[in-house]
């Protein structure tokens, strides 16, 4: 007896391409990233961010060309680097900063700090600290999508330093055996904190893909139409019932691992030479050249994340006297639908 | 009503939810074709199919960590430890993920983790463990340890039903030993509620799972003393006020469990009652476990190890002395 879905099918034959208007949203996405980004370290700086900050700057284009793609009824679990992701979901930046202040305002109202966080009313698991272990709630989600007959995506992104963890394994090998509907984004920003890739794999793990059964494929991570290309074809390749792909997205981390970190252990010309490739810089020069108003974006950006900044320090605190609420369930809410702002979707809506 | 074994139990309240309600599905290894281990799901994968009953991969991670991802997707997964003590190497989804998720997130993960614990039939130390306290330390997950067939099928109902994560634990020496009357249907019994298994007023006897049936025993003549035995049946949520009722009424307890003893279910309990009921008290609280050892696996050195009848029964008269 097959589980039954409660939803309609939907009819993927073909992916259309990018409209200009999506183009635009994937520039205007990937500075709202950065710009988010910069203002929490800001307000990092000025203590109001407890623990400590981790951001993508420089990864823009991994999450926010690969989350493109996505259908409302898809589910995510995304990565500390992939703010992106969350923002084309639909969570708003004021939210963002709320969260890395702690504050009542944020997704967790304060459960839990820094990028660890899924607005679970948009369709996002949060990430824990242990990596890669949303793999496998990724793989539970696209079983249960499996079970019910259902050409749903679940996607999850992780580090080129959870390639070495068992648990990589276990998710790559059931993904494969299960020939489940999951779309796995390795983000190789070529360390994991300090160790460079040299010290974490013999085998590129692209290459592994094809030993757990299910195609891999490699894509220049600092270009953003490139990511949603892989990830389109990735995504409908699991909506047809044909398993999961491995896309292997090639970046750089231009950042410390984590606020603390001066990371002086990356060479300085390595750090130079992916300078050059700064996936918005590059994206804004290729549609300028296409006439798109790209300062006009840029000022659209700064203008809304100032509105948000200031609601997020409007927000107050948690009550102390709440700490103890919710450790158990005592009903079963489900997770919502994200937003899906690709034309495809749209039109199709 | 029909008698069945505590084994037979679980099978039957397994399948009644999983005809009930077709979001519960069983997933774990060797659970299909071949039944399970201990054959709970036997004949399951001929009536629900292979996607209700999954035989999995052997990875313990993979099959907790797809749980939860199955379960905050609107499934109720009930998924298998082959034995209990393999939950070890799928603790880190289990405590991490799983256990925070709602406090987190506000995002319930109604799964079931059923975990044949337990030793006495020369298991070794890595096939009869009861890692029931190593839970208790991870606020989010609730614990149930049935200890008769009736209670084995209205506690894994109730776990199913319950939109948390909870760890089931079975005890295998009650597999086919424990039988009794259990009734036909659907029903549940509610989580967090104490079982009074003999009333009595001399002296209690606090237990669960296994070491119920030994309380019973050991306690069912001690030179004429009226001896209280008292099942936990959970210990997430843990039934204070079940518990505190009978020290009140017979001033001496002995905490009886068979895992090992340190930050155990039984100092927990211990500490609850001379936090809560010091005054009431005609005696120290006394306890009876596991020392703390591996379990090793020869017939003599096991039996030296876990709690026995004799045990319980020598606790019993000294406190009862005192």
């Amino acid at each position: 007896m097959a589980v039954t879905s409660a939803l309609p099918l939907t009819d993927h034959q073909s992916v259309p391409g990018l409209s200009r208007e999506d183009r635009t949203a994937l520039l205007r996405f990937m500075m709202m990233m950065r710009a988010t980004e910069e203002r929490a370290l800001a307000l990092y700086r000025q203590g109001k961010v407890p623990g400590s900050f981790y951001d993508g700057h420089g990864q823009e284009a991994v999450s926010v060309g690969s989350a493109f793609p996505l259908g409302p009824r898809d589910r995510v679990c995304i990565l500390h680097r992939d703010l992106g992701a969350h923002l084309i979901r639909g969570v708003k930046p004021g939210r963002i900063l709320a969260q890395m202040m702690g504050r009542a305002g944020g997704i967790t109202g304060g459960r839990d700090g820094n990028m660890h966080f899924g607005d679970k009313d948009l369709g996002c698991v949060g990430m824990v600290s242990m990596l890669p272990d949303m793999m496998l709630v990724a793989c539970g989600m696209a079983r249960a999508f499996q079970m019910r007959g259902e050409d749903r995506v679940a996607m999850t992104w992780f580090g080129d330093g959870s390639t070495a963890n068992g648990q990589w394994h276990e998710a790559m090998n059931l993904a494969g055996v299960a020939k489940l509907p999951i779309v796995l984004v390795l983000e190789n920003n070529q360390y994991a904190y300090s160790t460079p890739n040299t010290g974490e794999f013999a085998v590129d793990p692209v290459e592994r893909a094809a030993t757990y059964g299910f195609a891999g494929v490699k894509v220049d991570g600092n270009d953003v139409e490139a990511m949603f290309e892989a990830s389109a074809e990735a995504c409908e390749r699991a909506r047809r019932g044909d398993g999961p792909t491995l896309i292997e997205a090639v970046t750089m981390r231009m950042h410390g691992h984590g606020a603390h970190d001066d990371m002086k252990y990356v060479p300085a010309d390595l750090v130079e030479h992916w300078k050059q490739r700064d996936p918005i810089e590059t994206y804004s020069k290729r549609l300028a050249s296409e006439g798109v108003d790209v300062e006009a974006i840029a000022q659209s950006v700064r203008e809304e994340l100032d509105a948000e900044t200031d609601w997020a320090l409007e927000q107050p605190m948690p009550d102390p006297a709440t700490a103890l609420d919710g450790v158990f369930a005592t009903d079963d809410p489900h997770l919502g639908d994200g937003k899906a702002p690709w034309s495809y979707w749209a039109k199709a809506a | 009503m029909a008698e069945m074994t505590y084994l037979q139990a679980i099978s039957d309240g397994l399948r009644e939810e999983m005809r009930a309600d077709e979001s519960v599905f069983c997933l774990g290894e060797d659970i299909g074709a071949f039944g399970g281990a201990f054959k709970v799901t036997d004949g399951f994968i001929e009536e629900f199919g292979p996607d209700r009953v999954w035989d999995t991969p052997l990875a313990e991670n993979a099959i907790v960590g797809t749980a939860v991802g199955a379960a905050v997707e609107g499934l109720r997964p009930v998924a298998e430890m082959q034995f209990a003590d393999f939950v070890s190497c799928g603790f880190d989804q289990l405590v991490n993920v799983a256990a925070k998720m709602h406090y987190r997130q506000g995002l319930a993960v109604p799964m079931v983790l059923r975990l044949p614990s337990g030793g006495g039939f020369g298991g070794g130390p890595f096939h009869s463990q009861n890692p029931e306290a190593w839970f208790m330390q991870a606020p989010g997950l609730k614990v149930v340890a049935p200890a008769t067939a009736e209670d084995a099928k209205g506690l894994i109902a109730a776990a199913i039903q319950d939109p948390n994560p909870v760890c089931f634990m079975e005890h295998k020496h009650l597999y086919r030993r424990a039988k009794g009357e259990v009734p036909e249907g659907r029903y549940a019994t509610e989580l967090g509620k104490v079982r009074v298994a003999r009333a009595g007023t001399d002296l209690t006897v606090i237990a669960y799972g296994a070491m119920v049936s030994v309380a019973l025993e050991a306690t069912d003549d001690i030179d004429g003393a009226s001896v209280e035995v008292i099942d936990l049946r959970s210990l997430v949520p843990l039934d204070r006020e079940g518990i505190l009722a009978s020290v009140r009424k017979t001033s001496k307890v002995v905490v009886l469990h068979e895992a090992t003893r340190s930050c155990g279910v039984g100092a927990e309990v211990s500490a609850l009652i001379a936090e809560e009921a010091f005054e009431d008290l005609d005696g120290p609280v006394v306890r009876v476990t596991a020392p703390d050892v591996p379990i090793a696996f020869s017939p003599p050195l096991e039996r030296a190890i876990l709690p026995q009848t004799d045990d319980v029964k020598e606790a019993c008269r000294e406190l009862l002395a005192y």
